[in-house]
């Protein structure tokens, strides 16, 4: 059988006075790719960013394998957290080159440069930017800049990775090639995927399994 | 009117000769306004960093009273640290009046409040996306601040070269902490002070000028960094 990346409790977020999120029960499998999919205001980026341990539930637990990860001490989600990593909705470059950009999340782990060219090399590789490294992020098109950011989340090897309306904002030429590297990724890499999406159709050509969300509730 | 085309043409004699004099004035003006720069940058763009992303009982107070600080005059600067410092002051017994130390503390006072205020709307204008980006790929809280800070870095050195640009060219707190005092406080602001007085004008016009070009190299520097700020 299949391991168990995360399990999910009872989870409930509050904002506001207004419950955001309230998910009983979910379980995501290692390699698989998992859809969330909901309107806007259904909870899925809350959903993402409390699994990346960038925010904190209010009730609630979570095992991220079969470990309790709800309420550690902040080094120790540290440790965590650099096992996976988040793609935003709206992703930020920073204001340096493409190569600069991927090499970060790098960097802040003091990987050695040697070992960091090759796995640039690779993550460009992967999006179909091979030729990118040298250019300036703010001279890309918006569908390019969304490849960087999945290059700059893959370059990390992490074991889930997390993208949030990975093609909400570029032309339809671009959501086929990103929806081309997800595929990819899990035929290559086999990096759990959790996407989300409000689109169903999207949600069902690509993913594994398919979690919907109404309201914050599954 | 003959005195002032004098003054002129001995000025550039000075500076053409690179009279020993001038020189080391000139030097000693850059080095306490520089040591004095660094320190203030220290901790100036540390507190305008923490007053742009922190939330704290007291902000807008605090903001203000940054704000207020920028229109402190030198000679109250002077001021207040001729009276910690002097014999009789608090602090009397490290003997600091009239050294270059009591200069760069009153200079430091002099840039912190610039430094602070500059850098404070340099990360309030840096997108809220990148502390979280840099979280997202593994940052730790301390890189995520120094990720903010590097995407502000052309807005933050602005802040440093506007310090500088302010401390180099005041003259009521190096007169007043340093004194003056020829080969040892003496530094270009109050030696033109006292060579106009004196009627020295070749001297006076010949320092003037060095503190012109000094003022306009770092408009220079200041402009090309703004320019860059994006």
């Amino acid at each position: 059988m299949d391991k168990l990346i995360f399990k999910v409790r009872n989870l409930k977020k509050v904002y506001n006075n207004k419950i955001v999120l309230d998910v009983d029960n979910l379980n995501f499998q290692e390699g698989k790719i998992y859809a969330i999919v909901g309107p806007n205001g259904s909870g899925k980026t809350t959903l993402l960013n409390i699994l990346n341990l960038l925010e904190k539930p209010d009730e609630g637990q979570i095992f991220f394998y079969n470990q309790e990860i709800t309420n550690k001490s902040n080094s120790d989600t540290l440790e965590i957290r650099r096992r996976m990593t988040l793609v935003n909705q709206d992703p930020l470059l920073f204001h340096s080159t493409v190569y600069d950009n991927i090499a970060y999340g790098l960097k802040i782990r003091s990987i050695p440069s040697k070992v960091q060219k090759n796995r640039i090399r690779s993550a460009l590789n992967i999006v179909g930017l091979s030729s990118f490294k040298d250019r300036k992020a703010n001279q890309l098109s918006g569908g390019e800049a969304q490849r960087v950011v999945i290059a700059r989340a893959l370059v990390i090897e992490p074991e889930v990775l997390f993208l949030d309306e990975p093609t909400a904002n570029i032309d339809q030429k671009h959501m086929d090639v990103v929806e081309r590297i997800i595929k990819k990724i899990k035929k290559e890499i086999k990096t759990t995927v959790i996407f989300s999406t409000h689109d169903l159709s999207q949600a069902y050509r690509l993913a594994d399994e398919v979690i919907s969300l109404l309201d914050g509730r599954n | 009117m003959d005195f002032i085309f004098e003054g002129i043409q001995k000025a550039f004699q000075l500076i053409l000769t690179s009279d020993s004099e001038i020189f080391n004035i000139v030097l000693l003006s850059l080095k306490v306004s520089l040591i004095a720069v660094i320190l203030a940058s220290l901790l100036g763009v540390y507190l305008g960093f923490l007053m742009a992303v922190k939330d704290y009982w007291g902000k807008r107070f605090s903001v203000s009273l940054v704000n207020t600080l920028l229109a402190l005059p030198t000679v109250v600067i002077g001021l207040i640290v001729y009276s910690l410092i002097s014999r009789r002051g608090p602090l009397g017994v490290f003997g600091l009046l009239y050294t270059p130390s009591a200069m760069i503390i009153g200079q430091f006072i002099l840039a912190v409040p610039i430094i602070i205020a500059l850098t404070h709307s340099a990360i309030q204008g840096i997108d809220k996306r990148v502390r979280n980006t840099a979280l997202t790929l593994g940052a730790t809280e301390a890189q995520s601040a120094w990720m903010v800070i590097k995407e502000a870095r052309y807005a933050v050195l602005a802040a440093v070269i506007t310090g500088f640009g302010r401390v180099i060219a005041e003259v009521g707190a190096a007169m007043m902490l340093g004194g003056n005092i020829k080969g040892s406080t003496r530094v270009m602001t109050t030696a033109i002070a006292l060579e106009t007085t004196k009627g020295e004008f070749g001297f006076a016009i010949a320092l003037g000028i060095i503190l012109l070009f000094v003022a306009f190299s770092i408009n220079i520097l200041l402009h090309y960094f703004q320019s860059k700020r994006v």
